[in-house]
C-alpha cells in the first residue's frame, strides 16, 4: 500500500527554541477517544534481544515499550495503568532499572484482548533493516553462495540515543507543554529529527521525557554538535497599520496562521513525499498500526516511521526517524538492485555506472562478501553470457 | 562622548542592581547553580573594578543577602588604595547592612573572609563591632558555633572566659559550665530532657544522635522555634503528627506566605481558601501601609507558565513572587484586575503549567486602559515568541505615545547568560524583584532602567538612598 503522510487532526503552535533544538508543539482540539498509550520500562544498559517471531531475532537498545489500549466501542479510555482492576504495567514514576537479560518478544504483541504492547521506533527500524533482507532472488553468478543462502544477514545499523544529542535533555526540560498538546515535531539545527504524536494530552505529558530515550540519526547527532543555536522566529507587527487595540489584536491573531505555514514548510521533507511504502502490522479495533518506508530519494530528507491511524484518517500515534545519508544510500542501492531482479549489470545501467563500480559501491555501503570479484570483472569485460 | 559613557555607566549600574536583587547563586529553571554563580561573581568583579563608589552604594538598596554578602566581601578584599573618607563611608554602609542581614549569613560571610585570608585592619574592626553589637553573645555562640569560632580566631577578638572554653576546649575536658545555656548544651549531649531548651537547629542534630522520634521532637521543641522555622515546619509537623506547631499566617512576610500557600495541595488550598485569602490580604495591607489605595487603576499580568516553577532549589519562587505581587498590588490599587497567563481566575489555586502567551494577555490588559500596568514574568515569552515585545512597542508608538499608562516589568529570575534579568521590550523598564515587599521601591528604580533619567540623576538617587540608609542606622 502506498500513500503520503499527513498529520491530520493536529495543529501546530509556536515553536520553543533551546540552543540548536526547536520543538514545535502539536495540539489536538479534542483528544482522540478510544485509544490510550502508556509505557512499560525495560532495563537499560546492555542491548536486549528481540525475537521477531519468524525465527529471526536481533539485538538493540530498548528503553521501554508502549502499551496501547483501545476500546471497541470507541468510548473514552483511561490510560493502561490508571484503570481499576488492572495490574499496572509500570508505575509512571518508574525509573530505569539495571538490565535483566532476557529476550523481548515480538515487535507487536497482544497482551490481553484489547491491549497491544509494541516497542516504539522498532517497527519502523525493523522495516528498514529487513528491507530486501533475503538477498538475491535470482541466483546470478556474481553473487556469492553466502549472499544467496543467508541474504544480508547480519544486517546492522547505528543510531544515537537522545541522551547523546547535545542540548536535547535541556530543551526537553525547559519546554512548556501546551494545554491539549498531543505531539511534538522535533528539529535539530532546523532539520526534522522526529515527529512524535500520541492520542491523548495526558499520555503526552507522561511520555514527553521518553523522547530522550529515543533513537536519532547520526546526522542529527553531528548537527547538534556543530550548530550552536538556531534563531527564534519572533513576531513582527507593522506599526503603521495599527490604529486601535482591535487592530493590534487582529495582528496578533494573524500570527497563528504564520506558525501553521511555518510548520507546513518545515515538515515538507516528511509530508512532501507521496510514495511511502506502507505496511500494516496490527489492527486495534478501529485503529491500525502500520509502518512506512520512503522511496529513498538521494540527497533529500528520508524518514521512516510507524503510526496508528483511525479509520477516518486521524493520526493517533506516530514516531518517525530521519535516516542518515549513508542509510539513504543503502536503502536506495537495495531498492534499485531489487527492482532489477538483483542483476548487477541491469542495476548498474540504471544507476549510470559499471558493474565493478557498483560492486565497489555495494562493498563500501557495508555489505561485504556478497559479490564474487572475478565474476563481476568478467561481467564488466564480456557482458552477460547468453549461452547458459 | 561623555553622554555615551554616562549612558553605559547608567545601564551597567541598573543591570547590576537587577542582578543584586534577583540572583541567589541557586539553580533556576533554565540555568544550573554553577552558571548562576559564575555569572554573578563575574558581574561583581566587573562592577567593583569600574564603579567602586556606586558598587558600595548599592548596599543601601533592597538587594538580597546573598549579594550583600558578596559586595561586603569584595569591598573588604580590596581597600588598600582608598582615601580615609571613602573608607569611612564604605565602613558605615557595610556596618549598617550587616545589622540588617540575618545573623547566620553574616557569620557565614565572616567564615568566608577567614577562609580567603582577608585579614586587614578594617575587616577585623568590622567583625569586632558587629560581634560586639550582638544582643546575646552566649546564644550566638551556641547557635552559630562554627561561625563564631572562626571569627574569633580569625580576628583575634577578645572572648569572655567561659565562651572561650565553650568554643575551643573539647567537651570531654569540661566538668561544668557556669553560664546556663552552655551548661544546657553540655547536658544535652547526655540527657534528652535538656535538649528542648536549645535553639531548634542545634537541638535537631542532638535529637537525631539520641534517636528521638521526629514527632516527639517537633512537639516538644515547638516553643523554641523562630517564626520562619515555624512556617517551614508547618507541613512537616502535620505529617509527623505534631500538633503544637502552629504558625500565625497573617503575621508572616508576604512572599514567604505565598510560598507556603503554593506548597499546599490544591485540595487543601480549596478547603482553607478563606483563611489563606485573609492571611494574604492582611499581610499585603501591612506592606502597603499608607500607600494603600493610592495607585489608581492597576492591571497586573502575572506569569504562571511552567517556567514559574523555578527549580527544586527554589521551588515555585517566581510563581510565589507573582502571587504575592497580586495581593500587594490589589492592596495598593484603587481598582485592580489580575490576569494570569494560563487564564486562571482564582489566584490561590494557581499552579505552574503551560506556555507563556504574554502578548495576548498584554492586549487583554491594555484593553482595560489602566493607569499602571505591571507585568510579573521571567520574560520568556514563547507563545508566540516576541509578541509581548511587539505589542508593547506598537502600543507605545501608535496608541499611547504620551505615556498615559505606565508599564513596569518585574522579573524574579536572573538570567546568567545576559548578566541581567531578561527584558521584555526596550520600551518598557524591567527591574529585578526578589520579594514582593520591595515592589514600591523598585517601581521607583524603574525610571533609570528605562533610560529616561541620566547618570547624574542616578548618582543623586543613590546618594540620597545612602544618606537615608545611614541615618536610619544612626537613629535605630
Amino acid at each position: 500500500m502506498n500513500g503520503g503522510f499527513a498529520a491530520t487532526g493536529l495543529i501546530a503552535r509556536p515553536a520553543q527554541v533551546w540552543g540548536a533544538i526547536r520543538l514545535v508543539p502539536l495540539v489536538r482540539e479534542e483528544p482522540l477517544v478510544g485509544l490510550r498509550l502508556d509505557r512499560r520500562v525495560y532495563g537499560v544498559g546492555d542491548p536486549s534481544i528481540v525475537d521477531v517471531g519468524d525465527g529471526s531475532w536481533y539485538r538493540s537498545f530498548i528503553p521501554h515499550a508502549f502499551v496501547a489500549s483501545w476500546d471497541v466501542d470507541g468510548d473514552p479510555t483511561a490510560a493502561f495503568g490508571t484503570q481499576l482492576h488492572e495490574r499496572p504495567a509500570t508505575p509512571r514514576s518508574a525509573r530505569m532499572r539495571m538490565p535483566t537479560r532476557r529476550a523481548v518478544r515480538r515487535m507487536a504483541r497482544g497482551v490481553g484482548s484489547n491491549r497491544l504492547r509494541f516497542l516504539p521506533m522498532h517497527l519502523a527500524l525493523e522495516g528498514y533493516l529487513a528491507l530486501h533482507f533475503g538477498g538475491p532472488s535470482i541466483v546470478w553468478e556474481e553473487w556469492t553462495d553466502r549472499a544467496v543462502r543467508e541474504g544480508l544477514s547480519p544486517r546492522m545499523e547505528e543510531a544515537y540515543c537522545g541522551y547523546a544529542v547535545r542540548g536535547l535533555a535541556d530543551a526537553l526540560k525547559v519546554f512548556e507543554i501546551h494545554p491539549g498538546q498531543c505531539g511534538v515535531a522535533l528539529y535539530v539545527a532546523d532539520t526534522l529529527a522526529s515527529v512524535f504524536v500520541v492520542p491523548h494530552p495526558s499520555d503526552y505529558r507522561a511520555l514527553h521525557a521518553t523522547l530522550l530515550e529515543d533513537l536519532y540519526g547520526e546526522l542529527l547527532f553531528h548537527y547538534a554538535t556543530y550548530v550552536e543555536a538556531v534563531p527564534d522566529f519572533v513576531v513582527a507587527i507593522e506599526a503603521q497599520r495599527v490604529s486601535s487595540l482591535a487592530d493590534l489584536r487582529r495582528a496578533a491573531a494573524g500570527q497563528v496562521g504564520d506558525w501553521e505555514r511555518f510548520h507546513h514548510l518545515m515538515l515538507s521533507g516528511l509530508t512532501g513525499e507521496g510514495a511511502y511504502r506502507n505496511e500494516s502490522v496490527y489492527r486495534l479495533g478501529p485503529f491500525e498500526l502500520s509502518r512506512f518506508l520512503p522511496s529513498f530519494r538521494l540527497d533529500e530528507e528520508n524518514h521512516i516511521g510507524e503510526r496508528i491511524t483511525h479509520q477516518d484518517g486521524r493520526l493517533a500515534y506516530c514516531k518517525t526517524f530521519r535516516l542518515s545519508a549513508a542509510q539513504v544510500r543503502r536503502g536506495h542501492l537495495l531498492t534499485t538492485l531489487h527492482a532489477h531482479g538483483w542483476a548487477l549489470d541491469a542495476a548498474a545501467t540504471a544507476l549510470h555506472s559499471t558493474p565493478s563500480a557498483l560492486a565497489r559501491r555495494i562493498r563500501e555501503s557495508g555489505f561485504e562478501g556478497l559479490l564474487r570479484r572475478h565474476a563481476v570483472d568478467r561481467l564488466e569485460r564480456e557482458g552477460r553470457r547468453r549461452d547458459r | 562622548m561623555v553622554d555615551r559613557r554616562d549612558l553605559v555607566a547608567c545601564e551597567d549600574v541598573v543591570m547590576f542592581v537587577n542582578a543584586a536583587v534577583t540572583a541567589t547563586g541557586q539553580r533556576e529553571f533554565r540555568d544550573d547553580a554553577d552558571a548562576q554563580r559564575l555569572s554573578v561573581e563575574f558581574l561583581h568583579e566587573y562592577i567593583v573594578g569600574n564603579y567602586r563608589e556606586l558598587y558600595a552604594a548599592t548596599l543601601a538598596l533592597d538587594i538580597n543577602d546573598f549579594n550583600a554578602a558578596l559586595i561586603v566581601r569584595h569591598l573588604l578584599e580590596s581597600s588598600r588604595d582608598l582615601t580615609p573618607e571613602v573608607r569611612r563611608r564604605e565602613g558605615e554602609l557595610i556596618a549598617r547592612r550587616l545589622e540588617l542581614m540575618a545573623p547566620q549569613r553574616v557569620w557565614r560571610l565572616f567564615r568566608e573572609l577567614a577562609r580567603r585570608g582577608v585579614n586587614n585592619r578594617r575587616t577585623r574592626a568590622i567583625m569586632r563591632d558587629w560581634a560586639a553589637g550582638r544582643r546575646d553573645p552566649v546564644f550566638d555562640a551556641v547557635k552559630y558555633r562554627a561561625g563564631v569560632k572562626a571569627t574569633m580566631r580569625h580576628a583575634h577578638l577578645e572572648v569572655p572566659a567561659e565562651t572561650g572554653t565553650f568554643l575551643f576546649t573539647p567537651l570531654r575536658r569540661v566538668r561544668v559550665f557556669t553560664t546556663p545555656l552552655f551548661e544546657t548544651w553540655r547536658q544535652a549531649h547526655y540527657a534528652q530532657s535538656s535538649l528542648y531548651d536549645l535553639p531548634y537547629s542545634v537541638a535537631e542534630g542532638l535529637a537525631s544522635a539520641h534517636g528521638i522520634k521526629r514527632a516527639t521532637f517537633l512537639e516538644k521543641i515547638a516553643p523554641q522555634l523562630t517564626r520562619l522555622e515555624r512556617l517551614r515546619l508547618q507541613s512537616a509537623g502535620e505529617r509527623a503528627g505534631a500538633t503544637a506547631i502552629k504558625a500565625d499566617l497573617a503575621e508572616m512576610r508576604l512572599t514567604r506566605l505565598a510560598s507556603y500557600v503554593l506548597s499546599l495541595s490544591q485540595a487543601e488550598r480549596a478547603a482553607r481558601h478563606d483563611e489563606l485569602r485573609h492571611a494574604m490580604t492582611v499581610s499585603a495591607r501591612r506592606v502597603a501601609g499608607e500607600a494603600a489605595g493610592t495607585w489608581g487603576r492597576v492591571v497586573a499580568v502575572l506569569d504562571d507558565s511552567f517556567s514559574s516553577f523555578g527549580s527544586t532549589a527554589k521551588r515555585q519562587r517566581p510563581l510565589a513572587v507573582a502571587l504575592a505581587c497580586r495581593f500587594l498590588l490589589k492592596a495598593l490599587a484603587g481598582e485592580f484586575t489580575g490576569l494570569w497567563t494560563s487564564g486562571t481566575h482564582d489566584p490561590l489555586l494557581v499552579r505552574p503549567s503551560g506556555p507563556t502567551p504574554l502578548g495576548n494577555r498584554l492586549i487583554d490588559a491594555l484593553e482595560l486602559a489602566p493607569d499602571r500596568l505591571v507585568v510579573v514574568s521571567d520574560g520568556w515569552d514563547n507563545s508566540p515568541p516576541g509578541l509581548a515585545a511587539e505589542v508593547l512597542r506598537v502600543w507605545r508608538e501608535r496608541l499611547d505615545p504620551m505615556g498615559a499608562t505606565t508599564v513596569v516589568h518585574l522579573n524574579p529570575v536572573y538570567d546568567a547568560e545576559g548578566f541581567d534579568v531578561k527584558r521584555l521590550s526596550a520600551s518598557v523598564p524591567t527591574v529585578g524583584v526578589r520579594d514582593a515587599e520591595d515592589v514600591p521601591a523598585l517601581v521607583e528604580l524603574a525610571r533609570f532602567a528605562e533610560g529616561r533619567a541620566g547618570f547624574a540623576e542616578l548618582r543623586r538617587y543613590l546618594a540620597d538612598r545612602q544618606d537615608r540608609f545611614r541615618t536610619r542606622g544612626a537613629a535605630a
